[in-house]
Formats: C-alpha cells, sequence, structure tokens
C-alpha cells in the first residue's frame, strides 16, 4: 500500500471513531492517537523520506488535507457533544415554575395609619404642618379656648372622660389647633396646619361607637381666607381619599368654634350618588365638619379677628375606613385581630 | 323635634310642598331631617267600626263575639279580646285583607269556630308608639269619639295622614324647638309669609289674680316669671285634635290640662307649669335657691334632696316644684282639680342645666330653658294657654297676672358690611341680594355705605357678632352656590419634624421586618397598666370612668399587645407578630397631667412563618426579636455604644431570657420571653416582647456615615471553635478577642453554636469566623497568625476555653 492509500485508510478509519465516541474525553483520546506527535499521520509524513523527490510536495499536501479534515471533524465532534451534554445537563435542571414562591414576611400598617398617612401626605403636600399635642389635656385648651365655656349646651354633644376637674382625656384634637395658634407668629406667614391624634369620649364601646378613636383637624389662618378656600380645599381631600370623581355638598351645621359652620357630605363612592344601603338612599355620605374660625376663638387665641380669619374641620379616620371598606365595627380597629389587620395590604 | 307639615301649614303656607322636598330644603339651608314619616305607611283598609253588640264568646273566657258597622250592607262579626272593648263604642277596624303596621296582614278567620272579619286593634297595633299612647288605652283597644262615621279612613282621624318631619335641632337652633320657630324659619327659606293665630282672651272680671295669690321672682333665678289662675276646671280627656296634635309631635296626651301646656310648649316652645292651685295651701309664690338639704317629692314620686344651685318654686314656706325640670307631687293637677295657677317663666338656664344633670330629669321643658326661649311671647304663651284650659275644661280665666315680666325684649343691633360678608365667604353678593336675605329671614336692615345695620328679634336669641349674621348670609344663598378656590398667599413648607419622621420611619421598619401594626386601647386596668414599667411613676385615673376594662392610662405598650394576641389566640391564630407605638402615660406625684411619652413595642408567639415546601418552620424566638431590635435601632442610627444586659428584674419577663437595652448609659427597653405565668393568665404560647423609650432612642445621638474606600486587599480569615463553659457569654468572648486582637482584625462573626452531645457537661461549644485586612497591603500569613495566636492564647488563659 502506498503512503497516500494508507493516509486515505487512515482517515476513513478515524472519521468513524470519531464519529462513534460518545463522550469528549473520547474524542480527545482520538485527537491525541490520530494527531498526536506519535500518532500515524506523522508517522506517514516521517516515511516521506524514502520517496522521490517530486512525490514528496503531492503526498505532503494530501497528508495535511487528511490532518485538517481529521482536526475539524473531531472538533465538530467535539461541539456536538458538548451542545448535548449542556442540554441534557439543562434537561435534568428542569423545575416546576408553579410551585409557590419563598413568602416574603412583610408587615402591614393598620388601616387607621393608611388613612391618616394619605390625609397627611396630601396636606403636606399643599405645605401644612403636621402638630401634635397632648391626649391628656388642660379643660382650658379642650373647651374654653374653643369657644364652649362650662355650662354650654355644646358640651352635652360630647361627654369626657374627666381625670380632674381641670385636667381630661382630649375629646378632640381642635386643642391643638388652639394651643398652636397662641403660638404662631404670623409675621413669618400664614397658619396651615393638620393635627392628627387619638381622642376620646365617654362612651359604651359598640359596634358603631368607641371610647377611643382617631380625628384630623386642619387649621388655616391668614388675611384672605374664605369660606370658597375651605370649600375647594375640602373638594381636595376627599378626592384624595375617596376617588376624583366624588363631589362634596355642604350644609349648615353647628360647631361652638366655627361660624359659619357646615357639615360636609360625599357623593356615595358605593352607588355614585345613585342610592343604596350605604348612603341610606341618600346618594350622600356625612363625613366632615368644618366652618370658618369663630371670633371668639382667633380673639382668645390673642388673633385679631377683624385682620385675620381663617378656616377648621375635623374628620374621622376611623369613620372613613369603616365607609370606605364596608366595616361595620368600629371595635375591630382595636382588637388587632391578625386576619383583620393584613386584609389592608394593598399598597399602591 | 318632631313637626307636621299640616300644623306648619296653620301658621305657614307649605301644603303645596311634598314633604321630602321639604326635609331636603331644610338640610341644606337650615339643619339635620333625621326622618320624614307618615303613620299610614304601610297601612291599608282600616277604618272606623261602630260596636252595635257584643256577647261572650262561647268557647272563651275573654274574648268577646261583637257585631260592628263598618258602613257595609251588613255589620261584621269581629272577634275581640280587648278587656275595655264595649257595645256602643266606635272603634278602629282593620278589615279583612288589610294591612296594619309591622308589614302584619289581616284576614277573615275563624277564632275557636266563630267567624271574625278583621280584627278590632288598639293604637299600639297600628303604628303608634307606646311612649304616646294614652294611658287608659295603653292595654287595650282605642275608642273613637262619638261623632265618628263607621266606615271611614281612620287615617285622617287619628292624624295618621300627616308628615312627620324629625327634625335634629343643633344646641344654637333652639328656636326651631317650637312650631312658631319652624314656621318663621320656613318662611326665611320659602320667602312666605308667616301667619299666626291670635287668640283672644276672655277674663272673668268679677276675680282677679290678687285674690289668689301674688308671685315674686328674683331677676337672676328668673327674669320673667308670670302666673295666671283658671277657675272652676272640669279635668277631662282632651278633644281629638288637641291629642292629635300632642302625639304626633310624640307628646302622650294626659288630660285637658296637661295636654294645653304641652301643646303650648310646642307651639311657642315655652315650658308652662300648671298647679293646683288648691293644694298650694298659701297665697304666694316665692322663687328661690334651694336650702341645701331641702327636700321635695316630685311628680314621678322620686324624694328629692335637693342643693343650694337648684331653682325651687315656694309657696312661701316650702317647695311645691323644681324650676323648669319638674313639678312637685304635692301640688299636682289630679282629676278633682279646679282651679289651676298657671306658670309660664324664663328661668336661668345653667342652673337648669345643672339641676337637670344632677338630678338625671332632662326633659322637653329643661332642654328648652338651658337653650333658651323666645322670651317676647312668655305671656303670649300664657294667655293662649290659659284661653285654652278655660275653653276645654270649662273654665274661666281669672283677670290679671302675677309676677313680672323683666326679661329684655328689645330686639339686638348687629352689624356687618358687605365687604366682610363676600371677604369671608369668597363671595360677589351685591348689597340688595344681602338685603333680600334679611328680609326673608324677618330681620329689619338697614345699609349705608355698605354697612348694614340689622335689627335681630329677639326669637334668634342665637344671633350676637357678625359672624352670626355672615352665617344667616350663606345659608339662606345657598352653601352649594359658595365657589371653591384653594387658599391663595405666602407659600408655606409643609414637613414632618424630625421626631414625626423618625416615628414614622419606625413603623415602616417594624412593617419591613414583619410585623404588623396593632393600635390598642390606652386605656385599660391598673393592673395592666402598671406592668412592664420602665420608669417609676404613679398612674393616672379616670375621675368617672366608664368600664372596669379602661380606667387607667397605660404606663405600656405591651399590655395592650399581649391583650391583642391573647385575643388572637382565643380564635385560633397562635402566630402573630405585632408591634404598636404609640404613647404612654407616667405621672409624676404632685402633679395631674401625666407625662406623655412615646413609645414602640413588639410582641411574637407561635411561629414567624410556617412551613413551606421550600423551608422548615420558623418559630419565634429570643434571638429572632433580638435581631428584630437590632434591625430597627441601627436603620434609625444606633450601633456604636448598643448593649443587652442580662435581668432578672423585670417580674413579668422569664429571669433568664431577658435583656436590659442600653444605649452607653441609657436605658432604652429591655427584650425577652415573657413570664411563664404571665404567658399562662393570657393564655399564649412562649412569647417574645420588646418595649423600647422612642423619644430616647429619637434623641440619640446618631452614627454619622463615613464613607470609607472598599479596600483592593483580600481578606483573610482563620476559623475557631472552643468549647466554653455554659456561663461564660458570647459577650465575654468577644470582649477578649477584640481587647488581644491585633490591628488587622476587622471583624468576629459566630457561625457556630452547639449545646449536646461530645461536649462535656457544662459546656457548650463556639465557632467564630476572624476576619483580618490591612486596607493598604496585602496581609502576608505569618502576620495573621501571629495575631491570631495571640487572640487564642489569651482565651485559654482569660476564660478558661478550650480550643476544639
Amino acid at each position: 500500500m502506498n503512503l497516500k492509500d494508507r493516509l486515505e485508510e487512515l482517515k476513513q478509519n478515524s472519521l468513524a471513531e470519531i464519529k462513534a465516541a460518545s463522550d469528549t474525553n473520547k474524542v480527545n483520546d482520538i485527537r491525541v492517537h490520530v494527531l498526536g506527535k506519535k500518532g500515524p499521520i506523522t508517522e506517514v509524513l516521517r516515511g516521506m523520506r524514502d520517496l522521490p523527490a517530486e512525490e514528496r510536495p503531492k503526498v505532503g499536501s494530501f497528508a495535511n488535507k487528511v490532518r485538517d479534515e481529521l482536526t475539524e471533524a473531531i472538533a465538530n465532534r467535539r461541539d456536538e457533544l458538548e451542545i448535548a451534554k449542556t442540554a441534557a445537563k439543562l434537561e435534568k435542571e428542569k423545575i416546576d415554575v408553579s410551585l409557590p414562591g419563598v413568602p416574603v414576611k412583610q408587615g402591614q400598617p393598620h388601616v387607621l395609619s393608611q388613612v391618616l398617612d394619605q390625609i397627611e401626605k396630601l396636606f403636606l403636600g399643599m405645605g401644612y404642618q403636621v402638630v401634635d399635642g397632648p391626649e391628656v389635656e388642660e379643660e382650658h385648651y379642650n373647651f374654653e379656648m374653643l369657644n364652649l365655656p362650662k355650662d354650654h349646651p355644646a358640651r352635652d354633644m360630647q361627654d369626657t372622660f374627666y381625670i380632674t376637674n381641670s385636667i381630661l382625656m382630649r375629646t378632640q384634637t381642635s386643642p391643638v389647633q388652639a394651643r398652636t395658634m397662641e403660638k404662631h407668629d404670623f409675621s413669618k406667614g400664614p397658619l396651615k396646619m393638620i393635627s392628627p391624634g387619638k381622642v376620646y369620649r365617654r362612651d359604651t364601646d359598640d359596634a358603631t361607637h368607641s371610647h377611643q378613636f382617631h380625628q384630623v383637624e386642619g387649621l388655616v389662618i391668614d388675611k384672605h381666607i374664605s369660606m370658597a378656600d375651605l370649600k375647594g380645599t375640602l373638594q381636595q381631600l376627599v378626592k384624595t381619599l375617596f376617588g376624583e370623581e366624588r363631589e362634596i355638598r355642604m350644609r349648615p351645621s353647628y360647631f361652638p368654634f366655627t361660624e359659619p359652620s357646615a357639615e360636609v357630605d360625599v357623593s356615595c363612592f358605593k352607588c355614585g350618588g345613585k342610592g343604596c344601603a350605604v348612603c341610606k338612599y341618600t346618594g350622600w355620605i356625612e363625613t366632615l365638619g368644618a366652618g370658618m374660625v369663630h371670633p371668639n376663638v382667633l380673639k382668645m387665641a390673642g388673633i385679631d379677628p377683624e385682620v385675620y380669619g381663617g378656616f377648621a374641620f375635623g374628620l374621622g379616620p376611623d369613620r372613613f375606613a369603616m365607609l370606605q371598606y364596608g366595616v361595620n365595627d368600629i371595635r375591630e380597629f382595636y382588637l388587632n385581630d391578625v386576619r383583620f389587620l393584613e386584609q389592608f395590604s394593598q399598597k399602591g | 323635634m318632631k313637626v307636621s307639615k299640616q300644623w306648619l301649614n296653620d301658621y305657614v303656607a307649605v301644603d303645596d310642598l311634598d314633604a321630602a322636598a321639604l326635609a331636603n330644603k331644610i338640610e341644606l339651608s337650615t339643619v339635620e331631617i333625621d326622618d320624614v314619616t307618615r303613620l299610614e305607611e304601610g297601612q291599608k283598609k282600616i277604618v272606623v267600626g261602630h260596636v252595635n253588640s257584643l256577647v261572650p264568646h262561647p268557647n272563651s273566657d275573654h274574648l268577646k263575639v261583637c257585631q260592628v258597622e263598618v258602613g257595609a250592607d251588613e255589620p261584621y262579626q269581629i272577634v275581640c279580646g280587648a278587656p275595655n272593648i264595649q257595645s256602643g263604642q266606635n272603634v278602629i277596624v282593620a278589615l279583612p285583607s288589610s294591612w296594619i303596621a309591622g308589614h302584619n296582614k289581616i284576614k277573615k278567620s275563624k277564632m275557636r269556630g266563630e267567624v271574625s272579619m278583621g280584627m278590632i286593634c288598639s293604637l299600639q297595633e297600628i303604628g303608634f308608639s307606646d311612649s304616646v299612647v294614652p294611658k287608659k288605652y295603653a292595654d287595650g283597644i282605642y275608642v273613637l269619639p262619638a261623632d265618628a262615621v263607621p266606615g271611614e279612613s281612620i287615617f285622617p282621624y287619628l292624624g295618621m295622614d300627616e308628615d312627620i318631619l324629625d327634625v335634629d335641632i343643633t344646641p344654637n337652633r333652639a328656636d326651631l324647638l317650637s312650631m312658631r320657630g319652624v314656621a318663621h324659619e320656613i318662611a326665611a327659606l320659602y320667602n312666605r309669609k308667616v301667619t299666626l293665630p291670635q287668640p283672644e282672651l276672655v277674663e272673668a272680671s268679677e276675680t282677679q289674680i290678687s285674690d289668689y295669690l301674688a308671685a315674686k321672682a328674683p331677676k337672676d333665678l328668673a327674669p320673667t316669671y308670670l302666673m295666671r289662675i283658671i277657675k272652676d276646671v272640669t279635668v277631662a280627656d282632651s278633644p281629638l285634635w288637641l291629642q292629635k296634635r300632642l302625639w304626633n309631635a310624640g307628646v302622650r296626651p294626659v288630660n285637658n290640662v296637661v295636654d294645653v301646656t304641652n301643646y303650648i310648649l310646642m307651639d311657642y316652645g315655652q315650658p308652662l307649669h300648671s298647679f293646683d292651685y288648691d293644694k298650694l295651701a298659701t297665697k304666694e309664690i316665692v322663687v328661690r335657691l334651694a336650702n341645701e338639704g331641702e327636700e321635695l317629692t316630685t311628680l314621678d314620686g322620686e324624694k328629692r334632696v335637693l342643693s343650694a344651685s337648684d331653682i325651687v318654686i315656694t309657696n312661701g314656706e316650702k317647695p311645691v316644684a323644681l324650676a323648669g325640670t319638674m313639678g312637685g307631687a304635692n301640688t299636682q293637677i289630679d282629676d278633682a282639680s279646679q282651679t289651676v295657677a298657671l306658670e309660664a317663666a324664663v328661668f336661668d338656664g345653667h342652673r337648669i342645666r345643672k339641676t337637670a344633670r344632677k338630678e338625671k330629669l332632662h326633659s322637653e321643658a329643661s332642654t328648652r330653658f338651658e337653650r333658651g326661649i323666645n322670651v317676647a311671647t312668655v305671656r303670649a304663651a300664657l294667655d293662649d294657654a290659659a284661653q285654652m284650659i278655660a275653653n276645654l275644661g270649662g273654665g274661666q280665666v281669672v283677670s290679671g297676672v302675677a309676677g313680672q315680666e323683666l326679661a329684655d325684649q328689645s330686639a339686638k343691633e348687629v352689624e356687618v358690611s358687605l365687604d366682610k360678608i363676600n371677604h369671608v365667604l369668597g363671595t360677589s353678593l351685591q348689597a340688595t341680594e344681602v338685603s333680600q336675605i334679611f328680609t326673608q329671614l324677618g330681620f329689619t336692615a338697614t345699609e349705608e355705605a355698605g354697612k348694614f345695620t340689622v335689627q335681630v328679634p329677639v326669637r334668634r336669641w342665637d344671633i350676637d357678632i357678625d359672624a352670626d349674621l355672615i352665617e344667616e348670609v350663606a345659608r339662606l344663598y345657598g352653601y352649594d352656590k359658595l365657589p371653591a378656590t384653594l387658599p391663595a398667599g405666602q407659600a408655606t413648607p409643609g414637613q414632618y419634624t424630625a421626631k414625626q419622621k423618625a416615628i414614622r420611619d419606625t413603623r415602616k421598619l417594624l412593617e419591613s421586618a414583619g410585623l404588623d401594626q396593632a393600635i390598642s386601647y390606652s386605656l385599660t386596668t391598673p393592673q395592666k397598666a402598671q406592668r412592664f414599667a420602665m420608669e417609676p411613676a404613679a398612674q393616672t385615673d379616670l375621675d368617672f370612668p366608664m368600664s372596669s376594662d379602661h380606667t387607667t392610662l397605660r404606663m405600656n405598650l405591651l399590655s395592650g399587645l399581649l391583650d391583642d394576641l391573647s385575643y388572637n389566640s382565643a380564635r385560633k391564630v397562635s402566630d402573630v407578630a405585632l408591634y404598636e407605638q404609640g404613647r404612654v402615660f407616667f405621672r409624676d406625684e404632685d402633679n395631674d397631667r401625666p407625662r406623655e411619652v412615646e413609645h414602640v413595642a413588639g410582641a411574637l408567639t407561635g411561629l414567624f412563618h410556617e412551613v413551606t415546601w421550600h423551608d422548615g418552620k420558623r418559630p419565634v424566638d429570643f434571638y429572632l426579636t433580638k435581631g428584630i431590635v437590632t434591625f430597627l435601632l441601627s436603620s434609625l442610627g444606633i450601633t456604636t455604644g448598643l448593649r443587652f444586659e442580662a435581668t432578672a428584674k423585670h417580674e413579668e419577663m422569664h429571669p433568664g431570657r431577658t435583656a436590659d437595652i442600653y444605649l452607653n448609659d441609657e436605658l432604652l427597653g429591655f427584650i425577652g420571653e415573657i413570664h411563664p405565668s404571665l404567658a399562662k393568665e393570657y393564655k399564649l404560647k412562649r412569647t417574645y416582647v420588646f418595649e423600647l423609650d422612642l423619644s430616647k432612642v429619637i434623641a440619640a445621638p446618631k452614627n454619622e456615615v463615613v464613607y470609607q474606600e472598599i479596600s483592593k486587599y483580600p481578606t483573610i480569615t482563620r476559623d475557631i471553635a472552643l468549647a466554653v463553659p455554659a456561663e461564660i457569654t458570647n459577650q465575654q468572648i468577644l470582649n477578649s478577642v477584640w481587647a488581644n486582637s491585633g490591628k488587622h482584625l476587622v471583624d468576629v462573626r459566630l457561625f457556630d453554636y452547639y449545646q449536646g452531645e461530645h461536649l462535656a457537661q457544662g459546656f457548650k461549644s463556639l465557632a467564630y469566623t476572624l476576619v483580618y485586612q490591612d486596607k493598604d497591603a496585602t496581609l502576608k500569613d505569618d502576620e495573621v497568625t501571629a495575631e491570631f495566636e495571640k487572640v487564642v492564647t489569651a482565651l485559654q488563659t482569660e476564660l478558661e476555653v478550650t480550643v476544639r
């Protein structure tokens, strides 16, 4: 057999071996064996010395061609095997994506905090400050400073937990306003504030009464504040809390610390005003009280009612949350059943 | 105040107005309307019946079989069990297939074998409240007047076809506690005229009041005090028209004297009191303050021990009535009374309020004295009432009036400018529009250069200052017509204070750590208030609590959280992690008001998370809780100087599983497991808690964030496992490691903790990784080895630990 035939035979055998190789190690073995320094091709090339000079280039080039072909075949086979191996591995790693994810433990803000946060955010954005005040108040700030002298019939409207003759659990967050008005320096600009917090009434707890609940009072005092400003502000508030399409309705009411006073209804967010059980078929839901700050209140705080005036409003987050979510027992807010608390988890 | 539209129509035309529309107008312009009702609603086929005859039911010892004329061809046979039914009466008959109150249908039926064509009804059965049914018909059927026509609908007879508006009156609008006041208001709202009847008083000229009595009242107690005598009165039932007016106003008819006083009360808003003159025993009436301890038995049979602030009506010797609240039993009108002494007065509202509160005697009368009455119509009301009593009782009004009328009846002058009105309301009203509103209200107003001078009649005693007039203008103009704007003017920054922000951050951090926010009651029991004391302080108690569960202000948050956990666990929710942020109340002995301190607390019980297919369950424990607290504090900027110090001094806490939390030398709070006995009291499993004085946390100096460049050079670690006597703490080991390490130690991490097999009794195993790094150069292995060896040697000599 001449060299060329031996090379051809070698090539055919090797290609068959390569094709049959079942893993990359075997392919590698073949490479070392066939193409290595001690391999058959090298051996053939060494035998060229014995050839006539004119034959050598022909055989040489044929040998190189065989080597290149085998090299390529080995590389291809190796790639093939790698791809197959990877595919097999990935196939093995397949998981059931329908299994549940690992739970992320996240606590919930109380639903009342959520309502309060919403209100605070709105008013901070409108340039109001948030002011805190004592829950144990002096009668003076809770009543007298708010135009509710002793024996005023309106004191019947709010039964009070007294601690001593002159110290009590605040029945409203308005005393914070009285305290802030006294201190405010109007040369530095208008007073715009809200005061959120807990308040207390001497009530027996039942589905609609709680001896403890929350209130947010708002107050704006400046030289040119009108009842129209109050209306616009409350419209903003109601739209923020209950939705852009809500409307408000103001009706006359009575609060000792405002004159004129208004009760504010919002168009029913359940039925949109057509009438349903939530709005007692009136289309309107009573949501908050408001009015123009009574001149006596300004005077008592040392503010000249001929120069300054303003508006005030008060609302109950407990009532808001009850209306918004259809909670029909106010006590739920203070019993902290986690099955209750964790329902209010929507953040957006 | 229940307002009958039909009665109202006597004073101002409203019969063209639908009751609902009228109610809506009042709601939007004046006060709320609680309800609009019509008693006949839902009922039908109820007619007048005449009992022709009746016989006892053959099969019953109390039923009667009646033949009742109901306007049909034949009388109906109706079986009736009422004890007061008699032949010849006109009665209320619910015909077969009629509807009566409570959505009940009446059918033709058989009662113990006798056919009954419907039912003879009591007032309650056709929807009357027990509180208005005349006493003598309370337990039986109602008997109609003799002129009632059989077969005619019962509804107009009994006033059940009248629209009743239940007006919810605000404290300032007590003028609406009278039909006349409501009439003036409606007239203003609709720009209509008020027409009030002018009753003619006929006095019996042959007798003078002075023959009967004189009345004296100090001006400060009763600025107006008037009395008339009506003689030769026969006490009897009132006519039906009067009874109708009363029950439609929510008042029970009694007799013609009492009914007149109540009618006038509703009509004028003027409380009246009638005495049996003959029982007065003297010829004088003296109004004075009671003597402390003086006694009076009131109409309700209660013996009242009076105090020196109560106004009493006396006969010159002893009290005969408690002014403005209730009459005395000793001078009460009864069926035999003939001479009526009728009082109309204005009493000092503050005193009446005090007495009514003290004696729990709030009544229609006391409410009006407290909130004010129309001082201009006291005399008119008295005259009107006296004449009515004379008319209805067949008596005569004695000539003249005793007492005096000193209350100021003149109109009040209040000024307001057009500018101010528009400035406050944000409107641009014209002077003519405002004038028109004042006119509608019945106020006399003059305008000069934009300034109104308004004469406010005394019937609107709620109006004193310009703001009151502005409200009148606003509500008659219509709140709904006011524009909506936002306050203009100097801009102000809206932002939380640092403290407010820290409080809100605290809440968010604990929520992100997996705790739900709880809001518990601030008022609790003394025992619960006192628990978990973080500082010595006196408790703050309510003077007059409503319930024994809420008497005392909390001095910790944990008691509330444990209540919450207990509530959950009782409802089979046993895995709970809650936190609360709120105030606790510490009082200093010499102060009535407590200090209010912001705290934050957490309580965890059961599993922090359930077993999942992916991970094992995670029961709560000390270290989970400690991790949360550490996370909270470090996120709030507190890391260096933070120390957990074992303590057994909290009696509510597990003595071996509790630590006080210090920042340097300041106690911030504590953490640990609650004492098993407390857990048992609350029916809880192992429960881990913490409570921190948040105000101290907020006030504490915060670690500044100092940026350090990340080192280019690698770290080298060394692990060490130690067998440690049980009583030696992790902290002691850490202290030793840090004290003896060289300059390259940057971190020490506990990576294993073990107790149990393979260890000598009383030993535990702790394993640490020590991390070394040189910021400026590559550390050499032998440098680290040298530093590490020094630490190991020190541990062995200082703490008797052995390297495993």
